[in-house]
């Protein structure tokens, strides 16, 4: 009787075995980190539901605000747990440089080998496209209001109460831009002449933001009269009935984008599942459910995007030519890294 | 004796001990041995700056948290008790609310559209807002109100400790009852008021939430350093040592006030 239960349990478990192989070689899968909150939640009705069901793999999701200083101390344990990340380029970039990100294969991701060069770099592709934009109350502005950052520079003709981001990235474009340099003119960075004009500008800067949601309490509060902010940020405060808007006019085009740890538990996987998040009908998926534009510009062409739509966001094409493209190399350079250094002691002065 | 404290040892060496070391290590260790992230802390003035101000801001809440909170306890003591429970409730019922919605809060009390601009306006008071918040004013007020009760329940423990009959003794003496206060009850509520400083004064130090969201971005304390040498610059060694040496400075604290009233009269144990 003993032994017969001994066989059992034995049966028993060989069979689990066997199931357990075959569940894991069928089902593919990957865990994928964004930021979270309703940009997560709009890209995973549009990108990355329809990517699983097509590639058939299991597409585990995890979240964080900030990823850089996990992908750092993940990668540096030598025993990464996520696959991909959607992250502010300049992370992808001095990632790889670190030996934090695996160097992309384009012959694989024939989706992102057809979009422009400047949206890709060894390391990364372009996922979603946002913009570093001037707002204002139109409260304070009904008519005449800013238009760039000449404008935003210009206390005596807009009289107002100004906030920045606090942090260099855009800011130091803006300043540029405010000091009269043509928006496709300005890499690399004048660093110098950024700070000289920041200078004039810091005292009547009330409030330094750190975080979008800050900067969309300061316009809706009216605690501001206008700022650089984000644009997804103003035009979910301005849906809410706040009288505010924005210009895309020097706007400062930024994007995240999607790159792969370094040693990733499931590289091929994850490097089929990159193909298929710019592939461009997901890509035009993604603005009919946020206000953020999409990676891979051939989703302008796929008649997803009604021509409506298309005009309110930062990455369409007409909308992109009046913006500066962030130079997310130069960011990550030796110089973008001491300006970035640059910026603490300035704001304590 | 060791072995029945031993699980709490264990305890104490895996959540503390080892997390302080490894912090402590990385300071000084980053592909070998280096004290350059302690020669930038002491030498950079960005850090000085930062400490400087910490400290200033500690020192200016500790001394409103006191002449705010002497009196609360006072009355606390001397009412009967159905009083002093209700000013004990109010003064323990925000602690029970996060830190975040209290600094929120504040913002909208304090902004140009809050409720104390608007109420000046609406009295005539003022024609233009007041900035009252996003600086150090904003950030000094909302940490004030949440480190109060520190001040407050450390003073009402000694107090209810100095006997009534103590000042009825004055009194009977012919001493006026402010005389009373000034040579009898003020010196021996003393140690509260030093163990009230030293709570108030050094969670201050480590305050980091309201800087942040009522400082406007330039009341960088020294917790606030931390965070971006980790988050904005990747330098993890550098964060590390501006922890170090906060942590040492509250020890050093603690240690200096070890030396006037046992530690733990400020831990309030006693």
């Amino acid at each position: 009787m003993r032994q017969h239960f001994g066989y059992a349990l034995l049966g028993a478990s060989l069979g689990a075995i066997g199931l357990a192989g075959t569940a894991a070689s069928a089902a593919e899968q990957i865990t994928f980190v964004s930021q979270g909150g309703a940009y997560q939640q709009a890209q995973t009705v549009a990108i990355l539901d329809p990517s699983a069901k097509k590639l058939g793999i299991t597409i585990n999701q995890d979240s964080i605000p900030d990823a850089w200083p996990a992908i750092k101390t993940q990668v540096g344990s030598g025993k990464p747990i996520w696959d991909v990340v959607d992250t502010p380029t300049g992370y992808c970039l001095r990632g790889g440089e670190q030996g934090l990100i695996e160097k992309l294969d384009f012959s694989k991701i024939p989706n992102a080998a057809a979009m422009p060069e400047s949206y890709r770099s060894p390391y990364s592709v372009s996922y979603e496209f946002y913009s570093s934009v001037l707002a204002y109350s139109q409260k304070t502005f009904p008519k005449d209001a800013p238009n760039s950052w000449v404008d935003f520079w210009d206390v005596k003709k807009f009289p107002g109460r100004r906030a920045l981001r606090n942090h260099p990235i855009a800011t130091l474009e803006a300043a540029l831009m405010a000091d009269g340099v043509a928006p496709d003119k300005l890499y690399p960075l004048d660093v110098d002449r950024a700070f000289k004009k920041l200078e004039e500008i810091k005292p009547s800067i009330t409030v330094w933001w750190t975080s979008g949601a800050q900067s969309a309490q300061l316009l809706n509060d009216g605690e501001v009269d206008m700022e650089m902010a984000w644009n997804g940020r103003v035009s979910a405060v301005a849906k809410e009935g706040a009288k505010v808007a924005f210009t895309y006019n020097q706007g400062i085009l930024q994007s995240t984008s999607l790159c792969i740890l370094k040693g990733a538990p499931n590289l091929d996987t994850a490097v089929k599942f990159l193909n298929e998040a710019v592939d461009p009908v997901h890509q035009a998926n993604l603005p009919l459910n946020i206000d953020y534009g999409p990676g891979n510009p051939n989703a302008f062409q796929t008649n997803v995007i009604k021509p409506e739509r298309a005009a309110q966001l930062p990455s369409e094409p007409a909308n992109a030519s009046k913006q500066a493209l962030m130079s997310y190399a130069w960011w990550s350079s030796p110089a973008g890294e001491a300006a970035e250094k640059r910026w603490a002691s300035f704001m304590q002065k | 004796m060791l072995a029945l404290v031993s699980p709490a040892l264990l305890v104490i060496l895996a959540l503390i001990v080892l997390p302080v070391g490894w912090l402590a290590w990385q300071s000084i260790y980053h592909d070998g041995f280096t004290l350059e992230n302690y020669r930038r802390v002491f030498t950079e003035d960005i850090y000085w700056r930062s400490f400087a101000l910490t400290f200033e801001i500690s020192l200016a809440v500790t001394l409103i948290a006191l002449l705010l909170g002497y009196p609360v306890a006072y009355l606390a003591n001397a009412l009967p008790k159905g009083w002093s429970i209700l000013i004990l409730a109010l003064v323990v019922l925000p602690f029970w609310t996060s830190v975040l919605v209290r600094a929120y809060a504040w913002l909208a009390l304090l902004q140009r559209t809050g409720v104390i601009n608007q109420l000046l306006r609406y009295l005539e008071l003022i024609s233009e807002p007041l900035a009252l918040v996003h600086n150090t004013f904003g950030t000094v007020v909302a940490t004030v109100h949440i480190l109060l009760p520190f001040m407050v329940l450390p003073l009402y423990a000694t107090m209810q400790k100095i006997p009534g009959d103590l000042m009825q003794a004055g009194a009977s003496l012919g001493a006026s009852p402010s005389l009373t206060f000034c040579r009898v009850f003020l010196p021996l509520s003393l140690p509260g008021v030093l163990a009230g400083c030293t709570m108030v004064f050094v969670l201050c130090l480590g305050f980091y939430i309201t800087p942040e969201l009522l400082g406007g971005g330039r009341t960088v304390m020294v917790s606030m350093l931390v965070s971006r040498n980790v988050e904005l610059y990747n330098q993890f060694g550098a964060a590390s040592a501006v922890a170090v040496v906060l942590l040492l400075g509250v020890l050093l604290i603690f240690f200096a006030v070890s030396r006037f009233i046992s530690l733990e009269r400020v831990l309030g144990q006693k």
